[in-house]
């Protein structure tokens, strides 16, 4: 992020020393904070390591501390959320393979700096729309079509959720955050309509459409229900990568997000960017959503997106925007958010431990960004460089 | 022998690899004026900003009237009544000077404004400031802001002032009345350290001379012993013809007809007023004035990016002789047009370039939407990427270092290198040596001057009137957003262009973003 008052090269430095205690002794601060020029990068990865260890070390002390559990037994159970059986670890790979997918999404919004908070929306909407057309034409189409025509829409409305807050911010210059933020209740409260009308009873549950013909279910690939979604997932993660570093839409795209001076200097036509790159957001994160409705689901309810509209942010920045990072990142979370359900079934504590320990890793894994990018001098070790 | 006020010694300081100062030992006395000399990106307001509490040192001791002391904050330094005043304004616009004087100190008793406005009446007289206490800061003029600056830190008590560049944004004029008061202010015991690169100042104003080069002090001479010669070369190293080669303009022709242009920026306030001159090709047009008249305005109007109101821009392409209206056209629409105008803009990191992109990446700027394919190209950048950084001699690790990590004169040579690269008629730079030491200056007015001699069309504006008189074929001035004379580079006076740039000062406010103007 450039600091415009800064014009001084030299890179910032955080002046974060205590005062000086004793008046009469001189004494230097206890350590002062100094920025790294780089860090090779098996120092980093080490630091990386090193606060993953500690986070554990920490969480295994609390968790002892609060609920005096072993705390080996605790982290075996974490690891049995995916891994102990094979259909805990495909629904791992799905799970992760959406978050990634969502996570995918937002990425160019947020290397453009456009602060796009309703893919949690876009996804529902994409859901939607491909739902309706299953739950209208569901077994008057064959599936071929059905499933092309769901695609469609899904994208479509994608496209239209994310395009209309940037169709605003182009036009109007109105604020990103709160218009896409917004989206996502416009989007939720459709679902609810929806669901009322499609379902007279009254319960609110949707439940599973054309389970005996599958009709607009996504086919299964290798004998594996979601195969299909992780393949296409895959695909996508290169597309992206090779999107944002090689192609002309990307450079515009880094362009902007990084000064959007220099990108109207350049002569690039800043509202376009924005309005395409939000509406190529939009478009994948429709495409989660269909995923998601033919893919896994086949049904909507408006949980279907799960909070990951607002996770894959996370996802997306502790990559660095970098989409075959965000495959590790995606993972993470996943394994974390099954290990932590996994611990509160199996010794039965409430899900509020497991969500502290979530917690308490991921501040060591954003926290150790921090070390990476600035180096402490304590006091005596500073002097001994002085001589 | 007195005890000095303020005393370093072998003060280090790293910011990752680059060294801004490397074992600094220097001292002021008070009833004294210091100059910090050198050349810019010396190190000399990193060197302050550690006195300031600001940055803290890597290595080194700090003496306070003999005593060791640890400068952790810039509360520290209030303490030990030492006060720097930035080369930005630290102040808040909608508040008056009083109030800006007063912000942030904890006194006890009740905020009484009019005893502020007493207080600080007392201490204008005392050094001979002319301040309204009453005044707003959108309301002020450049160096009345710095004024309250001054008292600001006169007010808390300091009597170790540090002023950083004072004289950069002032006209002569005003740069005359700021000696007289730091004059004073010597006279009345206080320990004053300024820090410059102008070498007629230092020489008209200090005592004492410290001269930093590359982050490292190389001495400190008594200013009545010392020349104009050997503070150059202390400060340079090596002695550097300070003449720049001035060709005769080879056949001129008007490739640039600019025609009463009016602007007005965002906030209302006009910023270009009945502008009119001629560009020629195969010379150099300067644009001298105060920071702030229009000029950065004015070239942002040609380029395309700033709004006019009426008036002409009017382009005579030399290979068609066709002539175009460049007015309110997007930069697209005049390449599109075939104009080939290349511009180096004031904020080389903000506009000019990315900054936290590669060097290849940012010379891709200008090149990357050539060609129909979805993809990028990035070889030829590359290869213009090496050839810059082998013919200027950039410092830099590789064409893969982000641009921001290189030095200010580094940052400006991968600059004006891609403009120049893109085989320009009209060639347009703003403040372009600024920030660079003076060998990197030169290699920038060596290519200005390359540009000239190949029959480009040349608008350099500028802030040192002496190298505008040695450089430039011809010299526009501006004031306040209006042209207030065009004369002769070889014949005009530094005095003669002093006088113009202040001519239409009577009309205030148009300095300064935000200020109103009451026309």
């Amino acid at each position: 992020m450039s600091d415009l008052n800064n014009k001084a090269p030299a890179p910032e430095k955080l002046p974060a020393s205590p005062a000086p205690e004793a008046e009469k002794k001189v004494r230097e601060p206890l350590f002062h904070i100094v920025k790294r020029a780089g860090i090779p990068r098996l120092k980093a990865w080490g630091i990386r390591v090193v606060a993953i260890l500690l986070a554990l070390l920490l969480n295994a002390l609390i968790i002892h501390w609060l609920t005096g559990l072993d705390p080996l037994a605790v982290y075996k159970s974490m690891f049995d959320g995916s891994f102990s059986t094979s259909r805990k670890f495909w629904v791992l790979l799905q799970n992760t393979a959406m978050l990634l997918c969502i996570a995918l999404a937002v990425t160019p919004c947020y290397k453009m700096r456009f602060w796009n908070l309703g893919a949690e929306g876009q996804v529902l909407i994409g859901a939607l729309s491909s739902g309706a057309l299953m739950f209208y034409v569901g077994d008057k189409l064959p599936s071929g079509v059905l499933i092309a025509l769901m695609l469609g829409a899904a994208l479509l409305s994608g496209i239209l959720w994310a395009g209309f807050p940037a169709l605003f911010k182009a036009r109007f210059g109105t604020n990103e955050t709160l218009f896409t933020l917004m989206m996502n209740y416009v989007a939720i409260q459709l679902v609810n309509t929806m669901i009322a009308i499609w379902v007279p009873s009254g319960s609110g549950v949707l439940g599973i459409m054309n389970s005996r013909t599958n009709n607009g279910w996504l086919p299964t690939v290798f004998g594996q229900k979601y195969a299909l979604n992780i393949i296409i997932v895959s695909l996508l993660t290169v597309f992206m990568f090779i999107y944002l570093k090689y192609s002309k839409h990307g450079y515009e795209i880094a362009v902007v997000g990084e000064s959007e001076n220099t990108a109207r200097y350049i002569g690039i036509n800043v509202r376009k960017v924005v309005i395409r790159t939000a509406a190529l957001s939009g478009c994948i994160a429709g495409l989660a959503g269909f995923l998601l409705m033919a893919g896994s689901a086949h049904t909507v309810s408006n949980t279907i997106a799960g909070g990951n509209g607002f996770t894959a942010v996370l996802v997306s920045w502790l990559a660095k925007f970098n989409p075959f990072v965000m495959i590790l990142t995606s993972l993470l979370i996943e394994f974390l958010q099954k290990g932590a359900g996994e611990i509160a079934q199996a010794f039965r504590l409430s899900s509020d431990i497991a969500d502290i320990a979530t917690g308490i890793i991921l501040f060591f894994i954003i926290g150790c960004e921090f070390f990476l990018n600035y180096r402490i001098m304590f006091r005596h070790k500073a002097q001994k460089e002085g001589k | 022998m007195p005890v000095p006020a303020i005393e370093l010694k072998n003060i280090t300081k790293t910011f990752g690899s680059i060294i801004a100062n490397k074992d600094v030992s220097l001292s002021a006395s008070r009833g004294e004026i210091l100059a910090l000399l050198g050349e810019n990106g010396s190190g000399k307001t990193t060197l302050m900003n550690m006195i300031a509490g600001i940055y803290y040192p890597d290595s080194g001791q700090i003496f306070i009237d003999g005593k060791e002391v640890v400068i952790a904050s810039p509360k520290d330094a209030f303490r030990y009544k030492i006060g720097m005043i930035h080369q930005h304004f630290k102040l808040v616009d909608v508040f008056s000077a009083a109030e800006n004087i007063v912000l942030g100190l904890n006194e006890k008793e009740r905020f009484d404004i009019a005893k502020v406005n007493e207080k600080v009446r007392t201490i204008s007289e005392t050094y001979g400031f002319e301040i309204d206490p009453a005044k707003k800061i959108y309301e002020m003029s450049v160096s009345e802001k710095q004024t309250v600056e001054i008292i600001k830190v006169l007010y808390r008590g300091a009597d170790i002032l540090i002023l950083d560049e004072p004289t950069a944004v002032l006209t002569p004029q005003e740069t005359r009345k700021l000696f007289a008061v730091l004059r004073r202010m010597r006279d009345a015991g206080k320990a004053v350290i300024i820090i410059t690169h102008k070498l007629h100042e230092v020489l008209a104003l200090s005592d004492k001379v410290a001269v930093l080069r590359k982050g490292e002090y190389i001495g400190t001479v008594l200013t009545k012993d010392t020349n104009e010669n050997q503070l150059t070369e202390m400060m340079v190293g090596k002695k550097v013809s300070l003449n720049i080669d001035r060709a005769e303009p080879k056949d001129p022709q008007d490739r640039l007809t600019v025609t009463a242009l009016d602007a007005v920026n965002r906030d209302g306030v006009k910023v270009l007023d009945d502008v009119s001159f001629v560009a020629r090709s195969g010379e150099i047009l300067g644009i001298a004035g105060i920071a702030g008249s229009g000029q950065r305005e004015l070239l942002e109007a040609i380029a395309g990016l700033q709004k006019v109101g009426s008036g002409s821009i009017i382009y005579h392409d030399p290979k068609t002789g066709v002539d175009e209206d460049l007015r309110n056209k997007t930069p697209l629409e005049i390449r599109d047009l075939g104009v080939r105008l290349s511009f180096v803009p004031e904020d080389r990191l903000g506009m000019g370039l990315v900054g936290d992109m590669d060097i290849v990446d940012n010379m891709m700027l200008r090149s990357y939407s050539k060609g129909r394919s979805f993809f990028v190209e990035r070889r030829s950048p590359k290869s213009l990427a090496e050839k810059i950084i082998e013919q200027l001699e950039v410092v830099t690790p590789g064409v893969s270092t982000p641009v921001r990590r290189l030095s200010g004169g580094n940052v400006q040579k991968v600059l004006v290198g891609r403009e120049i690269a893109a085989a320009p008629t009209v060639f347009m730079a703003a403040y372009p040596v600024r920030g660079l030491d003076i060998n990197s200056s030169y290699t920038i007015y060596n290519l200005l001057n390359a540009q000239k001699e190949s029959g480009v069309a040349v608008i350099f504006v500028g802030e040192d009137l002496d190298v505008l008189l040695e450089l430039c074929d011809r010299i526009l001035v501006i004031g306040s957003g209006k042209v207030t004379g065009i004369v002769d580079g070889r014949t005009a006076t530094k005095e003669e262009i002093g006088l113009l740039m202040t001519k239409s000062d009577h009309i205030e406010g148009l300095h300064e973003e935000g200020g109103s103007a009451n026309e």
